[in-house]
């Protein structure tokens, strides 16, 4: 069983996402060190891209402010491997297919098995494109972990679920990360949709704000993603780490409510 | 070849939202592209609507000034709001209006494919929004103008370059948003499968009439085909159709800006690699760490740092030839150009003009070339005058 799987087996898993570089590399070291003490299950690191997709307007600018830092794929691998004996939860790597592919995928794949990667999410490549992408991680035993979103056909859940492992992401949203009016009713038929075919912990991301969103939702989920909401935290301290360390351990603590 | 590649150039690299919008265009796009009655309005539109067939002309006092080939214009110039984009956004938006989407978005760098877009949703009574870079807007703000004339909405992209790149992911962040009942009309041939082959379907009547009116003219199809290649609609139209015959030379020619050397340009396939970039693979301009390069060229609409995945097909495969020109070369093109034929050349067509200048001389007299005129000048006059040229006499 995956380092993922396990932290579903006993309980929901509470996930966050944080840019890598966004303030600096090193505070990202200290970010993922106090989440993974606050009790954070699972931690994304976004490897920022110059053109992010599926990301709203706070991930994007973390993004060209790490990238403005001069953060690049390799150095987001040296800062992980200088603290994975002290993280305990599983990191998740969160990037675009170019970072990748221009790193070399077996490149990719070596340097995450040796910084104890988990996952995989890219957002820009579909379960049916570079199968052999997604094949080529599981056997190096890291979890690909796919997204879906509230119009995927019943076909592609199917082929998602041969896929995909560790958890399944569901874009709680029709949109891009950190909207959050958008409204939420529909993700118990949502949820309910997905399970009928696909049998791995899901969870869901996009626009999750809050304890009272969480409150909402979180009886149909295995897990719910937090990401522009911890940014917006993370940017609004930037000159001030103690104060940014303190209002991350609160709001992880407001969002475990169950 | 699987059918979203070009070899191993194209696919669909986008988030799983837009995967449902993908195959319901490519359904409705299989459907009607072999619907005669779909056909038969779309070609009524090309012809009383856009002024199609465009004219073959010989550039009789341009050929005799560089005493090569035979050259000969296709003009594009003369479509309806002055380029060859019209082509492409009547095609989608007649699909639009058939899968029932009441939403039109789209993006523009010089302008010409948001003034033909906003033309078509203002005919067909479709809401129209359309991202253009802040840059642009103020490259551009007679297009600007036309499009808000025409009932478009035009929102100004600050991100990064504020150029053609960003408007695109704009583009698509709304139609991810909005996905059920908007169409994204892409204005060239890139983007994720199926977009790059509709865009290029609809284009090819460029080169479709050029090779019927070619023959009508010299009797034989013509030796070297030049197209300027931003993301490469206008030349893909005009290849496309040559494709098979393998004695006619397709050159594409790419925006070298300031210099090759100078890193501020535009040309991927000259000095980019394969990358991902706005849902397809194809060559990309990045640094080292696979981040998008900014692009650089004095034409909007060449400004674009990838290119669309059936070139770097081609490119691969040899079958195609591409080229670099610097912005000098290209006004140099436009100068000439207008001097001795009276025919104000859009920027970025001027690249192909000054590439035809730089290898006519050499190339024997009973050659013919035929050069893709992409779009008339008018929208870059402004701009040519504050660079206060001496104009030639």
């Amino acid at each position: 069983m995956s380092k993922i799987s396990e932290v579903f087996k006993s309980n929901k898993a509470l996930i966050t996402y944080v840019t890598a570089g966004d303030p600096s590399l090193e505070a990202t070291k200290e970010i993922i060190l106090e989440l993974n003490k606050d009790g954070v299950d699972i931690i994304e690191v976004g490897i920022p891209f110059s053109d992010p997709l599926a990301d709203g307007p706070i991930i994007q600018k973390a993004s060209q402010k790490a990238l403005k830092n001069g953060v690049t794929l390799k150095k987001i691998f040296e800062t992980l491997d200088e603290i994975k004996e002290d993280v305990t939860c599983p990191l998740v790597l969160m990037g675009y297919y170019n970072s990748i592919l221009n790193y070399g995928i077996n490149n990719f794949i070596i340097d995450s098995v040796n910084t104890g990667i988990s996952g995989v999410i890219i957002p820009d490549l579909p379960f049916d494109e570079e199968e052999e992408f997604y094949a080529k991680i599981k056997e190096n035993g890291i979890d690909p972990i796919l997204l879906v979103a509230p119009n995927t056909s019943e076909e592609r859940l199917k082929e998602i679920s041969k896929v995909c492992s560790g958890f399944l992401y569901c874009v709680s949203i029709m949109g891009v990360t950190g909207d959050s009016q958008a409204p939420i009713e529909h993700l118990k038929e949502y949820s309910q949709r997905v399970r009928k075919y696909i049998d791995i912990p899901l969870a869901i991301g996009f626009g999750i704000d809050s304890p009272e969103k969480v409150k909402n939702i979180i009886d149909y989920f295995d897990g719910i993603i937090v990401g522009s909401a911890l940014i917006k935290i993370i940017d609004k301290n930037s000159d001030d780490k103690v104060k940014m360390l303190k209002e991350i351990k609160s709001f992880i603590k407001s969002l475990k409510v169950w | 070849m699987k059918k979203a590649y070009f070899g191993q150039y194209g696919g669909r690299y986008v988030p799983e939202t837009l995967i449902p919008a993908l195959e319901e265009l490519e359904e409705a796009y299989e459907k009607y592209s072999k619907d005669p009655d779909f056909i038969d309005e779309y070609e009524g539109w090309l012809k009383d609507y856009c002024g199609r067939p465009t004219p073959l002309y010989f550039a009789e006092r341009f050929t005799e000034y560089l005493k090569g080939p035979k050259i000969y214009l296709k003009r594009e110039d003369l479509n309806h709001t002055g380029a060859h984009k019209i082509n492409n956004v009547l095609g989608q938006v007649l699909l639009a209006k058939r899968m029932n989407k009441k939403r039109i978005i789209a993006e523009t760098g010089a302008g010409q494919h948001g003034v033909a877009t906003a033309t078509a949703a203002a005919r067909f009574g479709l809401e129209c929004i359309v991202y253009m870079g802040a840059e642009d807007i103020r490259r551009q703000a007679l297009n600007v103008y036309k499009m808000r004339l025409l009932g478009a909405k035009v929102v100004p992209v600050y991100s990064g370059s504020q150029t053609l790149k960003e408007a695109i992911n704009e583009a698509i962040r709304d139609w991810v948003t909005n996905v059920e009942n908007t169409h994204y009309v892409i204005g060239s041939v890139v983007g994720p499968h199926p977009y790059p082959k509709i865009v290029r379907d609809f284009q090819r009547i460029i080169g479709d009439e050029a090779k019927i009116q070619i023959l009508e003219k010299e009797g034989r199809l013509p030796d070297y085909i030049v197209a300027c290649v931003g993301g490469g609609s206008n030349a893909m139209g005009i290849f496309y159709p040559f494709i098979e015959d393998k004695d006619v030379e397709l050159i594409g020619v790419e925006a070298a800006g300031k210099g090759l050397e100078t890193g501020q340009h535009a040309a991927s396939l000259t000095a980019g690699k394969v990358g991902v970039l706005h849902g397809s693979k194809s060559y990309v301009l990045q640094d080292e760490d696979g981040q998008i390069q900014l692009a650089y060229s004095i034409s909007a609409g060449l400004d674009y740092p990838g290119v669309g995945p059936e070139h770097s097909y081609l490119h691969d495969e040899k079958r195609t030839q591409y080229v670099s020109i610097t912005d000098e070369e290209a006004l140099k093109g436009f100068e000439l150009l207008t001097k001795l034929e009276g025919i104000i050349p859009a920027f970025e067509s001027s690249h192909a003009i000054a590439y035809a200048m730089k290898i006519a001389p050499s190339l024997d007299k009973d050659k013919i070339m035929l050069i893709n005129l992409s779009g008339r000048g008018d929208k870059d006059v402004d701009s040519y005058r504050k660079l206060n040229r001496k104009v030639i006499e």
